[in-house]
């Protein structure tokens, strides 16, 4: 359809005259703003209130909303303290730089509204906020006494060695669970934790039941009590006991639990703790689990455990008679003839469920069962009738390939949590020399074992070098090492950027 | 003389139009209001050409309801006798007062016109501009004003110059201002209103305008109407008016 082309002419201003097109109000834009005022009515100044201990802005009544000096969450934070902007429609906000420190956000805002008949008015105008500083209830609670908790969780292994606390302490900061903890403090045969918000307690102890079989209770105790709304004030304390069976322990089980597990073998192997025990008999590879809750009813306590680990010397090796795996490790039967380092004229042929990785000429570590002096008398009972093995190895020993390395850094290094040492209980505090010695051992139960490595964060170490470990590897096997595909790089937050990100290649 | 009266309110309303209509030979005004209103158009022409106070169907918006010129006045049909009585009494003779029957009853928003032509509602009845053309002796022209069809609202219109609604495109300006052998400008009355029918009423040498309108738009208005020069006259007679001085 053929359509005329429509020029739009120009009209005078009624107000000042100049020629303009016209438009709703055929006023030139200069008189309208004159005219009316879209931003009366709305509000030019406001008083919000600043924490500056956590640098949290309030919102009333009561929420803190966390917000950086000129980021969108305090731009979006104004602008909803702003009362009648429903009126306008709101075009663009931006902030106006002021100094910081004169307490004064600027906001200059781009609103539209509809004049007169129906001409829509587009003004600009600031809105200036006085920040006053005030401490939000937390910080100020936590200004008046630091020390202040709600709940405390005190985690208990009554075991002579911390190694399951360490293995902890890795899975924790993992998994962050501890980030909430106001303070940590490390003591005799535990450590305690404290928080400030009894649901970060619960969540503490939930996580903690999922990765170690606990037992645990918890009491209250009251701090303070408003009469008038009958508001009571209470510190909450978890008592939680980690099972005393570790890995590689020696168990000899109650008849009832034996037989309540399908007649395993009064003597077995503790392979791996999680939230289930995993009890292995070395004698038919037979596996059973114990989750937390069915260990408890009976309560047992290993036979020995693994600060009475003895090295032996494996002379000969027969070819395994079974083989089984079970929950991914392999375990295979076999004959060895063993003596202990300390006595090498006396063999022992037992029976060991390390078949496929003992080799003649290494070295073992294992328990001597026929040496040891044990506190129990089923035990010694079964042992009049000659039923016990005379040794049970546990794990293969790499101290002659370790002799290689000494003096030389791991590949990997690992994060610690904040702890605080307990230095107040005189003499029965944690003894700082035997804490190395333990922990040096933990780190060497993570090379050897990729399954325990698998929840855990390990970073690489910037001191190691890579050439060094390869050129010593020519001869023969090396200790067992933690690959390198499996450490994570440390985030560096440096002027250049950031660091390699992770290169996290878990199995 | 010639003049414009500005500042006028009937009832605290600026819409002179409305309530007044204002032709070369007459003039009707609402009754109701103050007196203030019927004065001004008194003080401006009492003896050159009659004021008539009336209604139209009881109602106080005359302006809008009829609409005419020096030859004659249409009315609508929902016009009462007397009133059609009276007008015929109070008016001159040579002014035919005519009622029609029309569904568009708003006369005066539906056509707009001068002593020569008239511009028309599009929707308006074949009999009806035949009427119109009879009794107004003009020439009858079916348009729209700036896409409105209420052409009587939309502009206010003399012998001597119109003015139209301010969105008017310059071609749909041309093609009027071809059509009614006058200067049109497009422009505003009572401080931006669009609606200058109702806002304003104009005959050759005089024009009234509403309290709001702003200075701009009275010199506009006095430019395109060319009141500045023009005299009362008992006599519209263009050759007449360039042979009389003026005199202030």
């Amino acid at each position: 359809m053929f359509k005329v082309q429509q020029t739009i002419g120009s009209v005078l201003c009624c107000k000042c005259g100049v020629p303009m097109p016209p438009n709703a109000a055929n006023m030139c834009v200069n008189c309208l703003r004159s005219e009316v005022d879209i931003t009366e009515g709305l509000q030019k100044s406001i008083q919000i209130f600043y924490c500056p201990e956590c640098g949290c802005y309030l919102q009333p009544p009561k929420t803190w909303i966390k917000a950086q000096w000129e980021s969108r969450d305090l731009l979006s934070f104004c602008i909803k303290r702003l009362k009648n902007l429903n009126k306008v429609r709101l075009k663009n906000a931006e902030f106006v730089w002021t100094e910081p420190h004169s307490k004064r956000i600027k906001v200059k805002l781009t609103v539209q509204a509809e004049v007169l008949n129906g001409a829509v008015l587009e003004q600009s105008y600031p809105v200036e906020y006085t920040v006053r500083d005030n401490l939000c209830e937390s910080c100020s609670r936590f200004q008046a006494n630091p020390d202040q908790w709600v709940a405390s969780v005190q985690l208990r292994q009554h075991v002579s060695h911390r190694r399951s606390f360490f293995y902890l302490e890795q899975l924790i900061l993992r998994h962050d669970a501890a980030s909430r903890a106001v303070r940590i403090k490390q003591v005799h045969q535990g450590i305690d934790f404290f928080f400030g918000n009894k649901r970060h307690a619960d969540s503490f102890v939930d996580f903690l039941s999922k990765v170690v079989p606990i037992e645990y209770r918890q009491d209250k105790q009251l701090v303070s009590h408003d009469v008038k709304s009958s508001l009571y004030n209470y510190k909450y304390t978890y008592s939680v006991k980690i099972c005393p069976i570790c890995r590689e322990d020696l168990i000899f089980l109650p008849s009832k639990v034996a037989i309540g597990l399908g007649n395993l073998g009064p003597l077995v192997v503790c392979t791996k703790v999680s939230d289930n025990i995993t009890l292995l008999d070395p004698r038919t590879l037979r596996c059973a689990f114990l989750d937390a809750s069915q260990y408890w009813r009976s309560g047992f306590r290993s036979a020995l455990t693994s600060r009475q680990l003895v090295k032996y010397s494996v002379f000969y090796v027969e070819p395994p008679v079974g083989e089984t795996t079970v929950g991914g490790q392999k375990y295979a039967l076999s004959y060895v003839q063993i003596a202990r380092e300390s006595d090498t004229g006396n063999l022992f042929c037992v029976q060991t469920h390390l078949g496929h990785i003992l080799k003649t000429g290494d070295q073992a570590l294992g328990y001597d069962i026929y040496g040891a002096n044990v506190n129990d008398d089923e035990m010694e009972k079964y042992r009049l009738h000659g039923r016990l093995p005379e040794a049970i190895l546990i794990k293969k020993c790499y101290d002659k390939e370790r002799e290689r390395k000494k003096g030389k850094p791991r590949a990997f290094t690992t994060k610690k949590l904040p702890m605080e040492m307990d230095e107040s209980r005189g003499g029965r505090g944690v003894d700082p020399g035997k804490m190395e010695n333990e922990y040096e051992e933990f780190l060497r139960d993570l090379e050897e074992n990729p399954e325990l490595r698998f929840n855990i964060s390990l970073y690489k170490n910037k001191d190691y070098q890579e050439s060094d470990e390869t050129a010593s590897m020519t001869d023969g096997e090396g200790a067992p090492t933690v690959p390198i595909e499996e450490l994570l790089a440390e985030l560096e937050l440096s002027e250049e950027g950031e660091g390699d990100g992770e290169d996290d290649m878990d199995e | 003389m010639g003049d414009m009266m500005a500042g006028l309110q009937f009832e605290n309303n600026c819409e002179v139009g409305v309530f007044s209509k204002l032709t070369n030979a007459y003039c009707l005004v609402a009754i109701g209001g103050s007196e203030n209103f019927y004065s001004a158009f008194e003080s401006e022409l009492a003896d050159v050409i009659p004021i008539v106070k009336t209604s139209l169907g009881g109602t106080r918006i005359i302006g809008r309801l009829c609409a005419g010129n020096k030859n004659g006045l249409l009315v609508p049909h929902t016009t009462t006798d007397q009133e059609l009585q009276h007008l015929r009494n109070s008016l001159p003779d040579q002014v035919v007062v005519q009622r029609i029957e029309e569904r568009l009853s708003a006369l005066g928003n539906c056509i707009a016109c001068n002593d020569h032509v008239a511009l028309a509602h599009t929707d308006l009845d074949k009999e009806t501009e035949e009427i119109i053309a009879d009794v107004l002796g003009v020439e009858v022209f079916r348009q729209t004003i700036a896409g409105n069809i209420l052409v009587g609202s939309y502009c206010a219109l003399s012998n001597r110059g119109g003015i139209v609604h301010p969105h008017t495109s310059v071609e749909d300006l041309d093609e009027l201002s071809t059509l009614l052998q006058v200067p049109l400008v497009a422009g505003t009355v009572n401080r931006g209103s669009e609606v200058i029918g109702a806002g304003m009423t104009v005959n050759d040498w005089t024009a009234f305008c509403g309290s709001d309108t702003t200075a701009t738009e009275l010199s506009v208005i006095d430019s395109i109407f060319k009141l500045r020069e023009a005299q009362p006259s008992s006599i519209v007679d263009e050759m007449r008016k360039s042979l009389i001085d003026t005199y202030v």
